[in-house]
């Protein structure tokens, strides 16, 4: 397995296994692909119909809307990423592998962007489009997404592997996840907005970038301890 | 005397928040001892029955 | 020097202990209470330019300060529990957060009263720190909605500290960002930083306030870990010696 030097293959290869077995599971279910997309989709329809259709004030909501769309939609299929391992007990053989728990924390969260975060990003401009968003703005708002979703995947496991188990538990993983979620929002969006209001971009996509860099190094470990206290 | 009360027109508002401050003290002091005695009651009525069980 | 620790962190000697200090704690913080409001709103003089509503302060950033400063010694001992698995420092995170719920609550609803007459809303989102102590109290809720829905006590302690310490690392990006998001549209804040010093008699009574609120903080934190000690510990001989000490039953 391990070697004492040089190289890990071993571990690596666990990270990628889980990886690997979760966009597979994702591939026969498309379900849980598209679930959260149709949501996406569907908060972005509420908002035009909600507010009128004045282009104006669509284009001036558009980039806050699409980001508590994405938001919205990250959580809702948050709640699934520990569950089903949880029923049928490979969270147990999880644990008790012999490869490091916040690496293989880290790859359920990566699997979990690659099938909710990473759609989410490529779908995203179809709404910016209804919102009047122009080009520049968009490529800007993708940009924003792709950061924005990897640090949601990695937040919010951290919030699942607490709730994980428990009765009600999508509700409480919202409520414990969404506060901490703020700068996310707030950068995200503020940045989009700036963007289309052809204003400096570069101090929200550093924070951003920044923001994820900070969960990925630390999320993993957060993941891994509430994981082994929810299945203890 | 009534003047000092008056606050210069923003009496309701500064005796306002005095008097919320007030009674969430009060509340966070009444709400700790009530759980304290009901804990203490329960842990009593506990004991009691295990120990005339036995 | 660890063996006294331990002996502190015990619970029966604990509950013994905290009794005493109660006082200790109460009396002072009553005293500078009472003495830091008085002065606050009768001997201190009225702003140059909020009058006094300006007087608001008083109650406001105390507050405030106690709804940070709770949550840092939630996460803190919460952290300790983790790490060194010491029952009590679970308790105290637990007595905490429903005491830090109530003072960002207070911050929030003060602040909002000061906001009327100062800008004209009940409401005003450019001020960060209300912003803030909005989010803090999300933060708290959901604190408490974790603890709550876990039914295995020493779960639920575990698995609490775990957000509280995740939530610690998050805050001061969150304040960040809500300074950054609201200093993009002019921000209009009560308790402006680096302006006019204030006078001695407008600021002693307020840190008479800050340090007495703090003190009745330490008073009513003892006594909620005084309750969840004897409700944890429910089981163990020395509640039941202590409780029925001449073990009569009748």
């Amino acid at each position: 397995m391990t070697t004492a030097s040089g190289n890990h293959p071993g571990i690596w290869s666990g990270l990628v296994a889980v990886i690997r077995r979760d966009v597979l599971l994702a591939w026969k279910r498309p379900g849980d692909v598209l679930n959260p997309l149709f949501f996406f989709a569907m908060i972005s329809t509420l908002f035009p119909l909600a507010i009128g259709p004045s282009a104006e004030q669509l284009q001036f909501s558009g980039p806050g809307v699409v980001w508590v769309a994405a938001l919205l939609a990250a959580l809702l299929s948050l709640n699934s990423l520990f569950l089903s391992d949880h029923e049928d007990g490979s969270l147990d053989q999880l644990i008790l592998s012999p490869q490091p728990l916040p690496l293989l924390a880290l790859a359920k969260a990566l699997a979990h962007w690659l099938t909710t975060g990473l759609p989410l990003v490529l779908v995203s401009p179809l709404m910016a489009i209804t919102f009047q968003m122009p080009a520049g703005t968009i490529s800007i708002m993708m940009l924003t997404l792709v950061f924005g979703t990897v640090s949601l995947s990695l937040l919010g496991s951290i919030g699942a592997a607490l709730t994980v188990g428990l009765h009600r538990g999508s509700a409480l993983l919202s409520l414990v996840i969404l506060p901490l979620a703020m700068p996310i929002l707030i950068f995200g969006a503020r940045t989009v907005s700036l963007a289309a209001a052809d204003d400096a971009v570069a101090a929200g996509i550093y924070f951003l970038a920044a923001y994820c860099m900070l969960a990925l190094t630390l999320a993993p470990f957060a993941t891994a301890a509430a994981l082994r206290i929810s299945n203890e | 005397m009534s003047e000092m009360f008056a606050m210069g027109n923003y009496g309701a508002y500064v005796w306002s928040c005095f008097g919320l401050t007030l009674a969430v003290l009060v509340i966070c002091v009444v709400q700790g001892a009530q759980r304290h005695k009901s804990v203490l009651n329960d842990v009593k009525t506990r004991i009691r029955a295990m120990e005339s069980d036995t | 020097m660890w063996t006294w620790f331990h002996k502190l962190a015990s619970p029966p000697h604990f509950y013994r202990l905290s009794a005493k200090m109660i006082p200790w704690f109460a009396v002072p913080g009553i005293a500078l209470v009472v003495y830091g409001s008085y002065a606050g709103l009768f001997l201190a003089p009225a702003d140059y330019q909020q009058g006094d509503a300006f007087r608001i302060i008083y109650v406001h950033v105390p507050a405030a300060y106690l709804s940070m400063m709770t949550y840092m010694v939630m996460a803190i001992s919460a952290g300790i529990g983790l790490i060194w698995r010491i029952k009590l420092s679970h308790a105290v995170a637990a007595a905490a957060a429903p005491l830090g719920a109530w003072f960002t609550f207070l911050a929030l609803m003060t602040g909002s009263i000061w906001g009327r007459p100062m800008w004209g809303t009940w409401w005003e989102w450019g001020d960060p720190r209300l912003t803030s102590q909005l989010l803090m109290l999300f933060i708290y809720f959901g604190y408490m909605a974790l603890r709550t829905a876990i039914d295995d006590p020493l779960k639920a302690d575990r698995a609490s500290a775990v957000l509280a310490m995740v939530g610690a690392v998050n805050i001061p990006i969150i304040h960040f960002s809500v300074e950054w998001w609201s200093s993009l549209h002019q921000g209009a804040t009560l308790v402006r930083e680096g302006g006019p010093a204030m006078p001695v008699e407008m600021l002693y009574p307020l840190l008479a306030n800050i340090v007495g609120f703090t003190f009745l903080f330490g008073a009513l934190v003892l006594g909620r870990v005084r309750t969840e000690v004897l409700f944890r510990e429910r089981r163990k001989r020395w509640v039941r010696n202590l409780l029925l000490p001449d073990g009569d039953l009748e």
